[in-house]
């Protein structure tokens, strides 16, 4: 069995799993659903006070929302076994996966998925069709295709922060908060076009953790806007959600040099 | 009172323990909190109109709900929840002494302990570097300490109804976590109360959620004025006195039809 064939069948395994406490698994779905869907009625609120965020609208302001949410919502998805790995090297059960005759990465992507915390992909999604029916803009393929692309790349890059997350628990046995501080702390600053925010935070998260290439440079293609701010050429933005993907697999290898330096808690 | 009393030294001792957490979650906070005041300077960039709060007192306010976010903790004891889930509970219920009280004050100490470690390195910081402004005045001062201590009472009265409600259905989290939704956004944690439209205005006046954040931010803002201050912690003290007493009803009626599975 290749990687990609087992990867699937334990993805449609888990998604059995969950779906036998239905009930349970529909309120906590609704939950989370509501818990984050609540923080766009905030946007609202300040928007009906303030009407414009130095010249966005509030259709504007939801495509940035959306786009981020749902890219963050997937990978809370599947990202799951790397988001709680922290506790299988303090348990020491990550020696048993070195044991196996797969890649560490494989089995630990593999481990958990939390289709409970859906609610926020849709959400997000929600905001995201709102925003596409408001926005004053023609919806051609190519401009799917890019929100699309944007979705996937902003994906991976949340997964490649919970690989980052994951791979400093060889070093510090704990969870650090502190990957949480720029995981939800990304999803909070990209709710808004990163041009609002002063040079330090745009810098970090532009050249650091690249969560513009993921939302603000491809919302700026979508949207047909000029970029005073940053001043990114036309066919970079349109490029730019490749760099998520590049993310990853950074992330990835980071994560195999953690794993050679792995030692065992010994519990 | 004494088992009540120790029961929360304990509890507040063992949640001091984790300072390397707190100081990693004050780091986190404050990044969050320079977030949020980005967003509000942009936005006060952006209009002449007057609005319900200045720029300096909602920078104020953003710091002050970062620094006592543990107080504004909604939900159930993760502790108590697992006990009713592996029938541990039946441990409780052997103690001879009052099970609200235990669970109550359980509550306290789990929004007390945490809130302390992180109020004060967060203050400094945001105070020395970042726009906490003092409290209007030191009678705004002493009106806020009340209203903080009210939070406290209140929101665990809060969450001691959520922890009972779990003894009738586990699946009850989902319903606690749509709960804690509305109660987020309506106590101002969110975006502060006075925002939001004219029209809500009423509804979130009479709803007890307010005095979780909003009134003692505001209170110590100077933006409820201190004759007005007295009333606000009424309001808070008399929701979280119903609360206790539905509490005490409600945890009567599922200790009777309590059913441990033997194991």
């Amino acid at each position: 069995m290749n990687a990609v064939h087992l990867y699937v069948e334990y993805l449609a395994i888990a998604f059995r799993g969950q779906m036998q406490y239905r009930t349970s698994f529909v309120m906590l779905a609704l939950g989370q659903f509501l818990v984050n869907g609540i923080e766009i009625l905030g946007v609202w609120a300040l928007f009906a006070r303030f009407r414009s965020l130095e010249g966005w609208r509030l259709e504007e302001v939801a495509l940035f929302y959306g786009l981020v949410n749902v890219s963050l919502g997937i990978a809370g998805v599947v990202a799951g076994g790397f988001d709680k790995f922290a506790a299988l090297v303090k348990s020491g059960e990550f020696d048993r996966m070195l044991l196996r005759p797969r890649s560490t990465a494989l089995q630990i992507a593999a481990r958990q998925f939390e289709f409970r915390r859906t609610g926020r992909m849709l959400q997000g999604l929600m905001v995201l069709v709102w925003a596409g029916a408001a926005l004053d803009v023609s919806w051609s393929t190519g401009r799917l295709g890019l929100v699309i692309l944007a979705i996937l790349g902003g994906a991976a890059l949340f997964y490649g922060l919970f690989v980052l997350q994951a791979t400093l628990a060889f070093w510090t046995t704990e969870t650090l908060e502190l990957m949480n501080a720029i995981t939800y702390g990304g999803c909070e600053a990209g709710r808004y076009p990163l041009s609002i925010y002063r040079a330090w935070l745009r810098r970090f998260f532009t050249f650091i953790v690249p969560l513009a290439c993921v939302s603000y440079f491809p919302a700026m293609a979508i949207l047909g806007r000029d970029d005073p701010v940053l001043g990114s050429p036309m066919w970079f933005r349109w490029l730019s959600p490749a760099v998520g993907v590049l993310f990853l697999v950074a992330s990835l290898q980071i994560w195999r040099l953690g794993v050679r330096h792995y030692h065992s808690t010994g519990s | 009172m004494r088992p009540y009393w120790a029961v929360f030294g304990a509890r507040f001792r063992t949640l001091l323990q984790y300072r390397a957490a707190a100081l990693a979650g004050c780091g986190t906070q404050l990044f969050f909190g320079l977030i949020v005041v980005m967003v509000y300077q942009a936005f006060y960039r952006s209009t002449r109109a007057s609005q319900p709060m200045t720029y300096a007192e909602v920078v104020t306010y953003v710091w002050l709900a970062q620094a006592m976010l543990g107080l504004i903790l909604f939900g159930a004891d993760h502790d108590v929840s697992e006990m009713i889930r592996s029938g541990a509970v039946a441990y409780e219920l052997a103690r001879p002494i009052d099970l609200y009280s235990l669970w109550y004050f359980r509550a306290v100490a789990l929004r007390t302990g945490p809130v302390l470690l992180r109020m004060i390195p967060i203050g400094l910081v945001a105070g020395l570097c970042f726009g906490l402004g003092p409290p209007a005045s030191s009678a705004c001062a002493g009106m806020w300490a009340l209203a903080t201590v009210g939070s406290v009472l209140f929101g665990s009265a809060v969450a001691t109804v959520m922890t009972i409600s779990l003894l009738w259905t586990i699946s009850g989290d989902g319903i606690n976590r749509l709960l804690a939704a509305a109660m987020f956004i309506c106590s101002g944690v969110i975006v502060p109360l006075p925002f939001f439209p004219d029209w809500v205005q009423p509804v979130l006046h009479a709803l007890p959620f307010r005095g979780m954040a909003d009134t003692p931010f505001r209170v110590y803002l100077g933006h409820i004025p201190v004759e007005r201050a007295g009333l606000a912690v009424a309001h808070q003290l008399a929701w979280t006195l119903g609360l206790i007493l539905f509490g005490r009803w409600l945890l009567r009626r599922a200790v009777r039809r309590l059913v441990i599975q033997g194991g």
